[in-house]
């Protein structure tokens, strides 16, 4: 079995990763076989563990998958739901009775009351069969309409590295800047926080993250870069 | 007709560029050049010159083209009117519609289309300068933006032309060898799995020829995608960390 890359090697479409059928693949769509050898479908970093190897793509766009959060915004609204853009081929479908917890009469209520075209929400994706766009649903703890703070976009791609193993970076970004974070696996990313400035340093930690992907030792370098902009700004202690 | 003493390839027998009859066309390519496409490339092949720009997978419109099983792909191959000459009118002509509909077929066989189903990958391939091998040059930047938009495909494309020129063989042959030549066999291929995806031929090829001009085409081909890759890594190597 031997594995042809070496661990956070960059990959490309077409580069032979590894001979063998006892290599165990991670990801769907990243690495595919071809009889007996494992090819990367993208630009990305190999992971080698023993005898697993996974291909973490570098640029992509989102693919719903069902319980994801995302962050969408309302394009659209008819008499019974909402039309959201989710940032992925399909847009989104949310129905009136997945966003308020007592029935709904269009007759006598408006659904302008609630969502607006232009809000902004955090959503949960509850219904995807890849032949009907997807429904969310708003309803569950963390979910709902955004009323403050500020929204990021970064490469949908790229979010597993901004929240880190176990959360790791995501959690020192929040401690470090005090702000209240949601990362959307869309790649919409909102920030909370006790001021303006508190987020503008949030944010650009995030921007980092997303630029230098792809390096190491990057969770140490962003909370150094953290430390250094809240002093510029004079907001330590 | 040919030029009275035109001579396509000399006593020493360099071509009419000064390039041995297997030399390729200096080669560059730059991947991600344009910041509102979702994928993008540059290549450029002597004189010829090539931009390309990928949208998607994203939702269809006109809605009735949707396919329930699969991304539809569609693709444009058009010369700006100063790619040329003479000016060239903007409209697609007929060949530009054939090239359009040979490099989507040759892009669909590399594509994953069947992950996205009702949706579409849109690729626009302009010609910027034109100097012969520009639908190699196309299909090679569609396939980099490809790469470039994250879009799930079995291998990179390299394409490259022979042509057979005073009896010989050459290699990526430019405007003048494809003028007054006797023949022009573009060639594009997954060069890592070993497959043809593109294959025309213009003019007249002894079957030797042929076994031989495909021998040639894949020497290049193979330089090519080392190109290929490298103009994707770069794009990473050079973000290092501050």
């Amino acid at each position: 079995m031997p594995v042809l890359v070496q661990h956070r090697q960059i990959v490309v479409p077409g580069q032979l990763l590894a001979e063998g059928r006892d290599v165990e693949v991670k990801s769907q769509h990243t690495v595919y076989r071809a009889g007996d050898k494992l090819y990367s479908a993208v630009i990305g970093l190999a992971e080698v563990q023993n005898n697993r190897i996974n291909v973490i793509a570098l640029e992509g766009f989102y693919f719903p998958k069902v319980d994801d959060i995302v962050i969408g915004i309302i394009i659209d609204l008819g008499l019974t739901s909402w039309t959201v853009d989710i940032r992925a081929p399909y847009t989104a479908i949310l129905h009136a009775n997945d966003a308020l917890n007592k029935p709904f009469n269009p007759l006598k209520d408006d659904l302008r009351r609630y969502f607006d075209v232009g809000d902004l929400l955090v959503a949960k994706i509850s219904v995807f069969d890849r032949t009907r766009n997807p429904i969310l649903t708003v309803r569950g703890k963390g979910l709902g309409k955004i009323t403050k703070g500020k929204i990021v976009e970064i490469v949908p791609s790229r979010v597993p590295r901004l929240i880190g193993k176990k959360g790791s970076m995501i959690n020192m970004i929040k401690e470090e800047t005090k702000c209240q974070i949601v990362v959307g696996l869309n790649g919409r990313v909102w920030v909370v926080g006790p001021t303006p400035h508190h987020e503008e340093v949030a944010i650009l930690a995030i921007k980092k993250v997303e630029r230098e992907t792809h390096t190491t030792g990057l969770t140490d370098r962003v909370r150094a870069f953290i430390r250094e902009e809240l002093k510029k700004r004079d907001l330590t202690g | 007709m040919k030029l009275e003493g035109l001579k396509l390839i000399n006593e020493e027998g360099l071509r009419i560029d000064g390039r041995k009859p297997d030399e390729l066309r200096p080669v560059v390519m730059e991947v991600g050049v344009l910041k509102n496409a979702d994928g993008s490339a540059y290549v450029q092949q002597g004189n010829t010159k090539v931009i390309a720009a990928v949208y998607g997978p994203r939702e269809i419109h006109p809605k009735h083209l949707t396919l329930p099983d699969r991304a539809i792909l569609r693709t444009r191959y058009h010369m700006v009117p100063y790619s040329t000459d003479e000016r060239k009118s903007p409209a697609p002509t007929r060949r530009e519609i054939e090239l359009s509909k040979v490099i989507r077929e040759a892009l669909e066989s590399v594509i994953f289309v069947e992950l996205y189903p009702r949706t579409t990958i849109d690729v626009f391939i302009e010609v910027i300068q034109a100097d012969a091998g520009t639908r190699t040059a196309g299909i090679m930047a569609a396939s980099l933006a490809l790469a470039d938009a994250g879009i799930p495909m079995r291998d990179l494309i390299a394409a490259v032309a022979v042509g057979k020129v005073d009896g010989q063989l050459v290699l990526d042959i430019n405007q003048l060898e494809d003028e007054y030549g006797e023949a022009d066999m573009p060639i594009a291929m997954m060069p890592s799995l070993g497959k043809i995806v593109l294959l025309q031929l213009n003019g007249v090829l002894t079957e030797d020829d042929f076994k031989q001009a495909l021998q040639l085409a894949k020497k290049g081909i193979m330089k090519l995608y080392e190109y290929e890759q490298q103009a994707l890594k770069k794009k990473y190597v050079e973000i290092k960390p501050e």
